[in-house]
């Protein structure tokens, strides 16, 4: 880190904080800055759902599966049919389904979003606990994780849920735990490769503390790759949580979630009715999104090394 | 004793260890979590009484070690215990969907893998030009669904606008709708069985493909990036001869692996396209038994579950050493 500060300083040019700004937005790839602005409206439009959302969550507006403005503005609408009032049309009660789905992603991205943090902290610092102590507690936690990891997730959620009561916070929990092991694992190979370092010799011999060997001299070293792959395990929360709602054991009604709107909307597929298509649609691109912003820091972190993946 | 065969031995032992252990895990998770069977039974208003006295009637007072080799012994003998919420015997209801769950999985399987390594090959071949590309692209965004949407973009456009589309005239046919409920029964013959699984089939053909493609493409790629590979385009061999002659014979431990991970995959993908065609195999049977808190069938449709995926992997494992020409002519 501090080799890669003093031989970066000097090329800085001097220039004003707004120009030093548009410098590196240009320097991001296309793929990178649309993945990066979609995230940010997902992420945007979760935090403000109250505000933007044009209904209330659970409240009724209209008939059972309206059709959609849009479909009728592009065209997809039957000749002569009079121009719908809403955007995405209703959901199976007459609720607005844009409303539906700004609060769901609110949920599901909130879920995600909270089982990740949980997730990596977890996974992190046992992973670089294992790491620096070595020793039994590493055969410990490393044989769990390998037991943890030799059962499918999915299955493992389903056998616990059976038995606990699914609110937010235990999705969270289950969540976060169950994917805590791959990112043990990842942080885990990463910090032996630095505990070994020089300079993590020289802190270790001057003294420091666990804390401080961990968080100041491994971490800041292991961010990088842990950024990368935090990305791709927040999507496969996404795809967890719509999976668990979707099967009726994650998110509960009246709540909306992606996974839940498709499980409340499915019948209507049989009469040609796209509304549980759209979830569809709002997953696959925030997955795709976050995904490309990953690929960026991963292939822009794997450079600075010289290549070593 | 031959180098390979204590490998082999080691790491099959390794494996009933790690499925000793799984079934352990699985239940040791139902025991420490609250509630149990009897109070699944009577529900939360139960008295301590009557909750005392059904636990005692169905044994849950024992210690959980007896009870726990009691259940594992059960796998033994095939007597898994009745379900709470139907009284019927567990071991009946398995092995009816278990023999359909592996229909359903043996022809998603049959469909992709020769796909997979065939689309594996050509965007080798084509790497970084447009069929690379649109492989990786496509692959891409299926990886980037679930599958239970993945299986209503498919119901929606397959099984219900299809009857919509001119294209069926154009060779003469009336319109064709998939069936979007995928029910058999044993009396179907096996054609009516495959026209009934047709679009569960497709969807976890998707879901594996993508992965099994994807990482195909990655063994391969690792392969040609040997010296041999190197000298056999100087001789002026042309790229698929290179391919198929020198790398892809190389590339058959890492890709049966590849494989292997992949059917253990779709063991778990079947558990939500079950749900959604309502097909009656062990994957819905499992999720219902959940809904219901029906902890006796949750427990033996997980091991299940679990063991098979164990095995897979531990098969994957024991099919790279016996690939591996370096560890069957030891010098």
């Amino acid at each position: 880190m501090t080799d890669q500060a003093t031989t970066n300083a000097p090329s800085e040019p001097s220039t004003s904080g707004l120009a030093k700004a548009a410098l590196a937005v240009s320097r991001i790839p296309l793929s990178a800055l649309v993945g990066l602005f979609i995230t940010t409206t997902y992420f945007l439009a979760a935090l403000f759902a109250g505000v933007i959302a044009p209904y209330g969550m659970a409240e009724t507006v209209g008939q059972v599966w309206e059709p959609s403005r849009l479909g009728w503005l592009l065209g997809l609408a039957p000749e002569g049919t009079p121009e719908p009032q809403y955007w995405l049309g209703t959901d199976q009660i007459g609720r607005d389904l844009l409303t539906r789905l700004i609060y769901g992603g609110q949920t599901t991205i909130f879920i995600a979003t909270m089982a990740t943090i949980l997730s990596f902290t977890t996974g992190s610092v046992l992973g670089f606990l294992a790491a620096v102590l070595g020793g039994w507690i590493d055969q410990a936690l490393s044989r769990f994780v390998d037991l943890m990891m030799a059962i499918p997730s999915l299955i493992l959620a389903l056998v616990i849920l059976s038995s606990i009561e699914a609110t937010v916070v235990t999705l969270i929990v289950l969540m976060g735990l169950l994917d805590s092991t791959r990112v043990y694992r990842l942080a885990r190979a990463v910090a032996v490769d630095i505990s070994v370092m020089d300079y993590v010799e020289a802190a270790r011999l001057r003294g420091e503390k666990l804390g401080w060997i961990i968080f100041r001299e491994i971490l800041p070293n292991a961010l990088s790759p842990l950024v990368a792959e935090m990305g791709l395990r927040f999507i496969f929360m996404v795809l967890f949580i719509s999976t668990l709602s979707f099967l009726g054991i994650g998110v509960q009604p009246p709540l909306a979630d992606w996974g839940g709107i498709v499980k409340e909307n499915k019948e209507g597929i049989n009469f040609g009715i796209g509304a549980a298509l759209y979830p569809a649609i709002a997953i696959a691109t925030l997955a795709i999104s976050v995904n490309l912003v990953a690929d960026w820091i991963l292939n822009r972190t794997t450079s600075l090394k010289g290549g070593r993946g | 004793m031959h180098p390979i065969l204590k490998l082999v031995a080691q790491r099959l032992a390794l494996g009933i260890l790690l499925l000793l252990a799984a079934s352990a895990l699985i239940f040791g998770l139902t025991e420490i979590l609250p509630g149990d069977a009897a109070q699944a039974v009577l529900g939360q208003s139960a008295t301590p009484e009557s909750l005392a006295n059904l636990r005692e009637e169905m044994g849950l007072n024992r210690p959980a070690l007896t009870r726990y080799f009691e259940w594992l012994g059960g796998f033994v003998t095939f007597d898994l215990g009745n379900a709470l919420t139907n009284r019927l015997p567990i071991a009946d209801q398995i092995s009816a969907r278990m023999s359909n769950t592996l229909f359903l999985a043996f022809w998603a399987a049959i469909i992709s893998v020769p796909l997979a390594i065939t689309l594996g090959l050509i965007a080798v071949r084509y790497q970084n030009r447009w069929p690379d590309k649109l492989i990786s692209g496509v692959t891409l965004a299926s990886i980037s669904l679930p599958e239970f949407m993945i299986s209503y973009i498919l119901i929606f456009f397959f099984a219900v606008q299809s009857l919509t589309w001119g294209i069926w005239g154009w060779f003469g046919m009336s319109p064709v709708a998939f069936p979007s409920f995928a029910s058999i029964s044993q009396t179907m013959t096996l054609g009516e069985k495959l026209w009934a699984i047709s679009l569960p089939v497709a969807v976890l053909t998707l879901v594996v493909l993508a992965h099994m493609m994807r990482m195909t493409r990655a063994a391969i790629l690792n392969v040609m990036q040997s010296a041999y590979i190197e000298t056999a385009e100087l001789k002026g061999l042309s790229t698929f001869a290179v391919i198929y002659r020198h790398a892809f014979p190389n590339a058959i431990a890492p890709i049966v692996n590849v494989v292997m991970i992949n059917l253990a995959y779709l063991v778990v993908g079947v558990v939500v396209v079950e749900v959604v065609f309502a097909y009656p195999g062990m994957g819905q049977y499992l999720v219902d038994a959940v809904v219901k808190r029906d902890v006796p069938v949750v427990l033996a449709c997980g091991v299940i579950f679990a063991a098979v995926y164990i095995i897979l992997n531990m098969t994957a494992d024991v099919v790279s050493i016996l690939a591996n020409p370096r560890l069957r002519h030891p010098k």
